[in-house]
Formats: C-alpha cells, structure tokens, sequence
C-alpha cells in the first residue's frame, strides 16, 4: 500500500484575518486506505477538509492528486476530480425526494430539459442495494436523522469519487447504523476508494480505520499505523499534554454534602421524553449522554420551561416550582446555556455589555427603569475578568470576539443573575484547547460554590473528564447511569445506542 | 494574558478622539451633514428657502407623520413592519369625526378613535405573534380593510367638522409664540420616545427581540409580547397622528395617508433601522423624516414637477441602504 499516494498536501498554509488556522501542513493518504483525522476543535481539520472539497483556497502550498499538482477552485471542482465530502451538518432538501436529492449534482450538470423521474429511482435503487433499504421515492424530511446521513453518503458515492472525506458521520447515528457503516466504508476501501474519516470517538478511531493524523493548533503533529500506537498517545498528541491536567480535579468523596440541588420526578412531554427522574447533588457536575435527537437538550429545556408541554414535578433546593415560562426559570435561578451559541446564545451585532445584562437588565438599571451605563459596564467588566474574558472594549459587538470569547460572554450572561442551577448545552463546542480548559475548570469552580451544574456533550472524553456522574438518554428515556470507574466511553456509547442492558443506578429501567 | 478586559482606564485614555471617533462612525452624523448641505446649497439656490414660512411648512410636513415614523421604528427595531399606518391614520380621523358628528364630546371621540386604533394594532399583534402570521401580509389586509371602512363610513367623502370647537382645533392650528402646537408635541413624543429607546430596560428588550428572537427568548424575554406591545404601539401612534391631522384641517379625510407607509418605511430605514429587526434609533429615523421633507421641498421651489419628486425619493431610499449594506460589511 505504502507508496501509492492518491492525494499529497504539501506546506499547505491558510489564514483567516490574525487566525492562523493552518501552518504547513503535511499530508499523505494512500489509496484505498481509511484514514482518520483526529484533533480538537479549531485544530485546523475542517479548513484542511474545506481545502480539499474546494470550498476555501489556500494561502500557500501545494495540493497533488494521482501525483499532479491541481487547484480546486469550488466544491463543482472537487467532484470532476473525484472528491466526495459528507459533511457533518445534513445539508439535503427536505422537501424532495431521497433519488432526486442524491442525485442534484447530476441534475444540476443535466443538459435535458425535462427531468426524468423514473430514471433517477432506478438509478438511486442501485446505489441503495449496497446501502440500506432507503426506499428512493419518499421525502428526506420523512426519515430519520441516521437515514438522511445516510442518503448524505448515498449522495457522495453516485459522484464516483476517489477521495471520501467524511466528516463526524456517526455524531447521529445508533451503535447499530454505525456498525453498517463502517462495513460499507471497508467495502468502499478495499474499492480502492481512499476514505478520510473524522471523528472524536477512539474506539471507532482504532476498530475501523488504518491509519490516524493528528492536528493541533493548525500544524500536523503526527501521522502513524493505528495498530502502532493507542488511544492515549493519540490524545495526548491532540492536546500537547498529558490528559490529566486538561481535565480539573473531581469532587472528592469527603467534599460531598449530600444536599440536594435539584430533583426532578417522573418529567415526561408528549413526543420527546418520557418518566424523567432524577438528582442533583450540590458541588456535583452531572453529565448527560445520548446520541443527538435522543431527547438531551429537550429534556433540559423542558425542566426550565423553554420549550414544549411538560408535565412533572421539578424541586429546587427541596423548594417545589411551579414555573409558566422560561422568565420564571429564570427568577427561581435556573437557566441554560444554549449548545448554539450563534444561533440563540448571544447576540451578535450587540455589544458586550447589552449581552451579559440581558437575562435581567433591570440588574443595571435605576428604580426608574433607566439602564445606567456605568452599572452595565461594571457587570460585564466584572464577570469579564472572572472569566478571564479577552476583548478590545466592552461596547465592541460581540460578533469581534472568538467563538471561545462568545462562549464566555454568553457564560458571563448566565452567570449575571447569580443562578442556583445552570444547565450547560455543548458548552466548549467550537472552542479552542484553551478556552476550553478555562471553562472546564470555571465549571468545578461554580460547582464548588455550590452552583448546580448540569452539562450536556456529544463529546465523551469531555464529559467524562469533567463530571462526577453521567446520566444517559436514549430515545427519550434515561437508559442508565455511570459513575466512578464505570464511566467508559464504551459503557456510555453502549447506554446510548441501547445495545446492552443498563448498568449501574437506572432508577427509570424497571418502569 | 495582555489582553484582557478592558479596565475603565484604557476606555478613558482618550475620550475626546474616542468621541468624534464615535460621532464619525454614527449613521446620524452623515445625515445631519447631508442635510446641512443640502440647506446651505438651497439657500444659495432660493432666495426663499431660508425664510422661517418655509421652514415652518417643511417642519409642519414631517411633523405629524414623525409622529407615526416613531411607531414605525420601535416596530421595525422589534423585527416587525406595519403597512397599514395611513389607512389607520385615516380611519382614526374618520372614526372621530363620525363619533364628533352624531354628537359626542370632541375630545371623548378622540380618545375613543385612538382606543380604536389601538385595538386594530392589538389585533394585528394577535394575528402576528399568536396565530403566527407574517407582519407583512397581516398589515397588508388591514391596510385595505381599514381603508374600506374609512370609505363606507364616510360614503367617500370628506367630513366637514365646521363646528370643532376653538380650543379643539388649537391643537392642530394653534401655536405657542411662533412655534405650533403640532411641532412642540412632535418634540415631546420624540425626545420622550428616543431617550426611553436608549435607556429604559422596558425598550431595551425591544432591541434583544429584534436583534435575535431566538435568542430573546432563550434570555427569558417574553419576545411575543414585545412584539405584540410594539404593534399596538405603532397603531395607537397612528391614532393620535390622525386626531392631530383632523384638528388641523377642520375635517376627517377618508383618502388621507395614501402612500404614508412608504414615506415613514424610507425615513427610517434611512435613519439606520434595519427590516432585519434589532437597530435603528428615533432621532435617526426623525432625521431621515427631515431629509425627505427638505428634498420634497427644494424640489418644488426649484420648480421640478412632483412626478419627478417620487423617483428621487425612491432614489434616495436606494442608495442610503446601498451605502448602509457596504458600511456594515466593512465593520463586520
């Protein structure tokens, strides 16, 4: 195999404004091998990949393919050459059918004027009889997240591609799916198709794939034989230190009060989740697991009222709440950290000051109702310098600052009111190595305060680092609970995809 | 760490370049420029431009309407639009005028007009932020309903209200001194209104549920009701503007406003409102008011005909978003 190069990256360099996002990087992948990428966000894989589908183009360096130097100019580009890219995010139609979605590109080059329906089923049934049992006729919106990734693949394959760059493909899918996929990108490999795999999950990182790179900070550190090394140095190699000092020490068994934070009893909602209950005890970080669309951060917001109708009893500090909405989570002292920050957790075009006052700008303002200024300022500069916030001034919009920056201006808001209970929905996702140990060791803080915290992540190396206890849903259900040294990837991927019986404490599994 | 959060000493380093730096950079700065040249231009133009009976009817022109351009810009800051403002201006005069007629004490069937008119926003909210429908297409029907009602009540025509008492009809005709009533309470609505924009927490959320709904509401602000209050505002505003308008003709005009929204739409959107939602401020959005109005009025003394003052007016509204687009993409 060695030596028989399809794609050499050679002292490729890309910056965005100040941002080094990639310095020099070296990259060999051989054909018909699958080769995973591995490292933290920001850590220069996803520009990399942008790189080689086409989408951005690089400030130095030198991309060959099949041994000739080639310029992807667009995404249009990179398919003539034989590049796939299934990205993470489900980028299909909704409203069209899985054969006509698979099939756009084609459809887009087409020269016919009329569409020919029949012929894009049949052709969409071949590509299926190596898949699934997708049925090509119906809408992408009427199946599942796991069936539109897989259509998101189905898609990258009819492009008769040499190179496949996929991207997080198993964040949405069961134990179950991923398994088929993996026997399908083997299949494809041994094709002689070269498959990049990324993905933050080592088992599946040392079970499927032949060989694995590591990126830190925009540079390359290492490229080995998976059977060579093992997880840990992998890690060790994506974070530039020994795992033991990323993560901030645990709540020791004699700093345990046993008073409890939150109780929540018997929490369902019609679609999302049913027969939630559960604990929290102060100085604790609970951690909750599951497969994206398994009910996480629904049943989160159901607990605080932000959205859907909830039925069952939530205690706070033995109090019992009866909340209308979201404002009156809020009074009580529970809030949420939205796991998109851009989207809902900060707002971006205002400045610094307007953002951490805004869960209750009456905080910052006179008896009046008029906000005062130097008040506002003082909150943010405050809670700023607790957060070891890096900003220019705190009138600039927040739309200035790195995600990691954004993400500690949306937990300075929270943290704003004084909270008794926060619930953290993907707190470090697009945030560098940095900012993300600062969180993390911010959270042990708060929770040795004695400020709940309940934090949800789809990445498990960091749940287990920072909780005492991981609680685990699966399809709307707690399927189980890990602790100690119970709380293994596996065991949690395990709970999580409902191939095994639950272990531990499952206060719901009997029902 | 270098830099960390700015300590109050590095934003006090130099306040007086910080200032103008700021000043240069606000939206209302440009405008006040354009409509200083404008005035220095025409001044040398026409003799009579600069005479206080011309700046007294370009005032007049924009003041009632500012009125509604306030209630359009909190809407538009909250992310919704109102297209409905000058039919409900209209119904608000026809509405009082009808209630005046059949015998009712002047200034009761005001405040009962603007009860309406705020009733028809309240409406409109309930259709936006309940039932969930677009702002556009909800004013747009309450636009032509409001205007067929203005139409049947008055059969089309005019309502003469020669027997508007004295003191009434002072609020549209009379004046302070040299300065009209109608100018002096366009000043208090808008001071009052621009300084409640800018400090009070109740306005402020108007500019988080603009700026970001999502996230409003993931704040904890009740976002509907933000933009219910607003619609409502904007309507009531309009209801005031219409009694202001009927004490100063003497009479309720039931084809009045026509193209109104158009008018108060440009003005503040020139003045920094975004259709976006979450910016704009009310001394801008009054500037932009006062642009409009200036050019309206140097273009009938320099004798151009009104068929050409719509193009340049829509001309006008063009290249002031083109150059906001380009600013904005510069900054971000």
């Amino acid at each position: 195999m060695a030596g028989d190069v399809i794609l050499e990256i050679s002292d490729l360099s890309k910056s965005f404004g100040p941002v080094r996002a990639l310095r020099g990087v070296n990259f060999e992948l051989h054909r018909g091998e699958i080769h995973a990428l591995a490292g933290e966000n920001g850590a220069g894989k996803s520009t990399l990949m942008n790189i080689i589908d086409g989408i951005l183009q690089p400030d130095r360096g030198e991309i060959r393919l099949d041994g000739e130097l080639v310029r992807i100019a667009s995404p249009a580009a990179a398919q003539k050459m034989g590049i796939g890219f299934v990205h993470q995010e489900i980028a299909l139609c909704p409203d069209v059918s899985v054969a006509e979605n698979i099939f756009m590109a084609t459809t887009n080059a087409s020269r016919s004027f009329l569409m020919d329906y029949k012929g894009l089923e049949r052709r969409a049934r071949e590509v299926f009889a190596q898949l699934s049992d997708i049925d090509p006729a119906v809408l992408v919106r009427d199946l599942s997240i796991s069936n539109q990734q897989l259509v998101e693949i189905a898609k990258a394959l009819t492009l008769e591609c040499r190179v496949l760059i996929l991207d997080e493909p198993t964040a949405a899918l069961t134990e179950a799916e991923a398994q088929v996929l993996f026997r399908i990108m083997r299949r494809l490999a041994d094709q002689g198709i070269s498959i990049i795999y990324i993905s933050h999950r080592m088992v599946e990182i040392f079970d499927n794939c032949d060989r694995v790179s590591v990126f830190r900070d925009g540079r390359h550190v290492s490229t080995r034989t998976v059977a060579d090394i093992t997880p840990g140095d992998v890690v060790a190699a994506m974070v530039g230190r020994e795992i033991s000092d990323l993560y901030p020490e645990k709540l020791r068994e004699s700093e345990r009060s046993r008073r409890e934070v939150l109780r929540v009893e018997n929490l369902s909602e019609v679609k999302r989740f049913r027969d939630v209950s559960f604990t929290l005890e102060e100085g604790e970080i609970l951690g909750i697991a599951g497969l994206i669309g398994a009910g996480r951060s629904e049943i989160v917001k159901g607990i605080c009222r932000l959205e859907g109708e909830v039925t069952g009893e939530v205690w706070l500090q033995g109090e019992k709440l009866s909340l209308r909405d979201y404002q009156d989570s809020i009074e009580a002292g529970m809030v949420y950290l939205s796991e998109d920050r851009k989207g809902d957790g900060v707002f971006l075009d205002m400045s610094i000051t307007a953002n951490v006052s805004a869960l209750k700008p009456e905080q910052v303002a006179n008896a009046l109702g008029l906000i005062q200024t130097r008040r506002e300022e003082e909150q943010a500069g405050t809670l700023g310098r607790k957060l070891n916030l890096k900003c220019g001034r705190l009138q600039d919009p927040v739309s200035s600052l790195s995600g990691g920056n954004q993400q500690k201006v949306a937990l300075a808001k929270m943290l704003s009111v004084n909270p008794r209970l926060i619930f953290l929905d993907e707190p470090t996702r697009g945030v560098d190595v940095g900012a993300k140990v600062e969180i993390h060791r911010i959270l042990r803080d708060l929770a040795r305060d004695g400020v709940g915290i309940v934090v949800i992540s789809s990445e498990l190396p960091e749940l287990i680092g920072i909780c005492d206890r991981v609680m685990v849903i699966h399809e709307g259900r707690i399927r189980g609970e890990v602790s100690g040294a119970e709380m293994t990837e596996e065991n949690i991927m395990h709970l999580a995809s409902g191939t095994t019986r639950a272990t531990g404490a499952a206060p719901q599994a009997a029902k | 760490m270098d830099h960390t959060v700015n300590m109050p000493t590095t934003a006090k380093a130099d306040p007086s370049v910080s200032l103008v730096k700021r000043l240069l950079k606000m939206r209302e700065t440009g405008l006040i420029l354009i409509i200083l040249a404008l005035f220095i231009g025409m001044s040398f133009a026409s003799p009579y431009f600069l005479t206080w009976v011309n700046i007294r009817a370009m005032t007049m022109a924009f003041a009632v309407e500012g009125i509604v351009v306030v209630g359009m810009t909190v809407l538009l800051i909250s992310g919704g639009i109102d297209l409905s403002v000058g039919s409900v201006t209209a119904l608000s005069m026809v509405i009082a005028g009808w209630l005046f007629l059949s015998g009712i004490d002047p200034w009761l069937a005001s405040g009962l007009s603007i009860l309406a008119c705020t009733a028809i926003g309240a409406f409109m909210g309930f259709f936006t932020t309940r039932i969930g429908l677009h702002h556009f297409i909800v004013s747009l029907a309450v636009m032509v309903i409001a205007r067929g009602a203005c139409l049947l009540g008055t059969g089309g025509r005019p309502l003469g209200l020669y027997t508007l008492p004295p003191e009434f009809k002072f609020i549209g005709q009379g004046s302070i001194g040299p300065i009209p009533i109608v100018i002096v309470m366009f000043f208090v609505v808008v001071i009052a209104f621009d300084f409640m924009l800018r400090r009070t927490t109740m306005f402020r959320k108007v500019f988080y549920t603009g700026s970001n709904e999502k996230a409003a509401a993931y704040s904890g602000i009740r976002t509907k009701k933000v933009v219910f209050l607003t619609t409502t505002l904007c309507s009531a505003l309009c209801g005031v503007a219409g009694i202001i308008y009927m004490a100063r003709f003497g009479s309720a005009q039931p084809t009045f406003g026509l193209g109104m929204e158009l008018n108060v739409i440009a003005a503040a959107v020139i003045g920094g409102a975004s259709l976006k939602g979450g910016s704009g401020s009310i001394f801008g959005a009054i500037l932009g008011a006062v642009l409009l109005s200036v050019v309206s009025s140097s273009l009938a003394l320099l004798d151009v005909s009104v068929y050409w003052q719509d193009i340049i007016r829509g001309s006008i509204l063009l290249t002031a978003v083109t150059v906001d687009h380009y600013l904005n993409k510069s900054r971000g």
